[in-house]
């Protein structure tokens, strides 16, 4: 890195309190959110941290003249569906904003369709539009991969790439790039895509859940519709979740939220068909074991079906 | 006698000053942003101070949130246009006022000729005076070079 300069300019701080700075950054804030809002996801959790740790020092560093050049910030969030992986990038852009990396800390979420044109000559423009959209806070490309296609050597999709490139190494302090997908398919587009793996520093890799972790989701979930398990409900819930894990299409939290969705549709039938009483507020608002056991997960799953 | 030596066009904001810099160009898209306004950026060749309709340069702006963005266009600009007129609106779409609220010029040609006072008699030789910039005695496209 750069030696500290003989002429240093007369407003440098010759001395700096991390402690102060993390609390009038407001970055406490959000990582205290990020514990709360998210289950799970301990090596995440901590990478953020340590990021924000490390531009803390590195903003400090700039402060005493210590370092000039922007730090590379671009990111690569991999997992499989599910897994929180927009949540978490949505976090990263307030996180950067108030740690004063991107001046705006808006999230635009892109996918292949919003960058690569139809014919020749459209990419371009289309892409340089996503990426003005996108200046001053945090660009996130979901899917990243399906930007290359090698099976097809005229796809527009390499155009994308090489503006995209440009832009993430020109314009380092005008926007954040995330890149995210699926892990084993995201390692095969850096391998042919050396250019990104080179510009991308942080790569976050996120794990899936356990079966305890997708249930306290899922209360999270219920809680935050001022919804409940009954307890039989929350028994037939874990077996539903321990069930839905080993069937086609499982997505994590995506497949819990879904799941809660047409408990909440077969909790409505039941209590329509079955009201000759008047309902009250526990009533309207507690899942039952039938709720959940009435899913095909129960016998034999989805898989099968398209 | 030559009261404006360099015959420099001083239209909207800013324009008896020096050029603006990238930075202070971007300094007032920014101010223009927070306060809502949608930025456009727009192009001519005619210099005439009566001429309103300018040509507006790709899309109005409406969903960029940062300066950067709008600079990139005007850069853009620049180099599609190096010897046209460029200026930066700001519009106000609030109700009451829903018209420019800012407007600067941001690239002109090397060479601006200037104009010159015209003089026509009218009934009973009563003289009427109009100006006529030199550079559009050339059609449209071929005036600065």
């Amino acid at each position: 890195m750069t030696s500290p300069e003989h002429e240093t300019p007369s407003e440098t701080v010759t001395a700096v309190d991390l402690r102060a700075d993390y609390a009038a950054s407001g970055v406490g804030e959000v990582l205290d959110e990020l514990d709360r809002a998210l289950i799970g996801l301990a090596p995440v959790k901590k990478r953020v941290r340590e990021m924000a740790a490390l531009l803390l020092v590195e903003r400090a560093r700039k402060s005493m003249g210590l370092s000039q050049q922007p730090p590379t910030l671009h990111m690569s969030f991999t997992g499989n569906p599910g897994t929180g992986k927009t949540t978490v990038a949505l976090k990263m852009a307030s996180l950067l904003h108030r740690l004063g990396y991107v001046r705006k800390g808006h999230l635009v979420s892109v996918t292949r369709d919003d960058l690569v044109g139809q014919y020749v000559g459209h990419t371009a423009p289309k892409t340089k539009e996503v990426l003005k959209r996108a200046m001053g806070g945090v660009l996130f490309i979901d899917e990243a991969y399906y930007l290359y296609r090698p099976e097809n050597e005229r796809d527009y999709g390499q155009e994308a790439i090489e503006i995209l490139l440009q832009v993430m190494e020109n314009q380092r302090e005008d926007l954040v790039v995330v890149l995210a997908g699926y892990g084993p398919r995201m390692d095969t587009f850096f391998s042919s895509n050396p250019g990104f793996r080179s510009r991308i520093a942080h790569h976050i890799d996120f794990p899936d859940y356990s079966d305890d972790e997708l249930f306290s989701i899922a209360e999270l979930m219920l809680a935050d519709q001022n919804y409940a398990l009954s307890a039989a409900g929350a028994e037939a819930l874990r077996e539903y979740i321990s069930h839905r894990r080993g069937q086609a299409h499982f997505a994590n939290a995506r497949s819990i939220r879904n799941a809660l969705d047409r408990a909440r549709l077969r909790q409505a039938i039941r209590l329509f068909d079955g009201a000759d009483a008047p309902l009250d507020a526990t009533a309207l608002s507690t899942l039952d074991a039938g709720d959940f056991r009435a899913s095909r997960v129960f016998d034999g799953g989805i898989g099968q079906k398209p | 006698m030559m009261s404006n030596q360099g015959a420099r066009i001083t239209q909207g904001q800013f324009s008896y000053l020096p050029d603006l810099t990238d930075a202070q160009i971007k300094a007032q898209i920014a101010y223009a942003l927070d306060k809502g306004w949608a930025v456009s950026v727009e192009y001519t060749d005619d210099p005439h101070p009566r001429n309103t309709y300018w040509e507006l340069y790709g899309n109005p702006m409406f969903d960029l949130k940062d300066p950067a963005g709008i600079l990139t266009e005007i850069n853009q600009c620049r180099k599609t246009f190096p010897n046209h007129y460029i200026r930066v609106m700001a519009f106000d779409a609030t109700k009451g006022w829903e018209s420019p609220r800012m407007s600067y010029i941001v690239n002109r040609p090397k060479n601006e000729p200037g104009f010159v006072v015209e003089r026509i008699e009218r009934d009973g030789r009563n003289q009427g005076y109009t100006i006529r910039s030199y550079a559009t005695l050339k059609p449209e496209g071929e005036r600065y070079k």
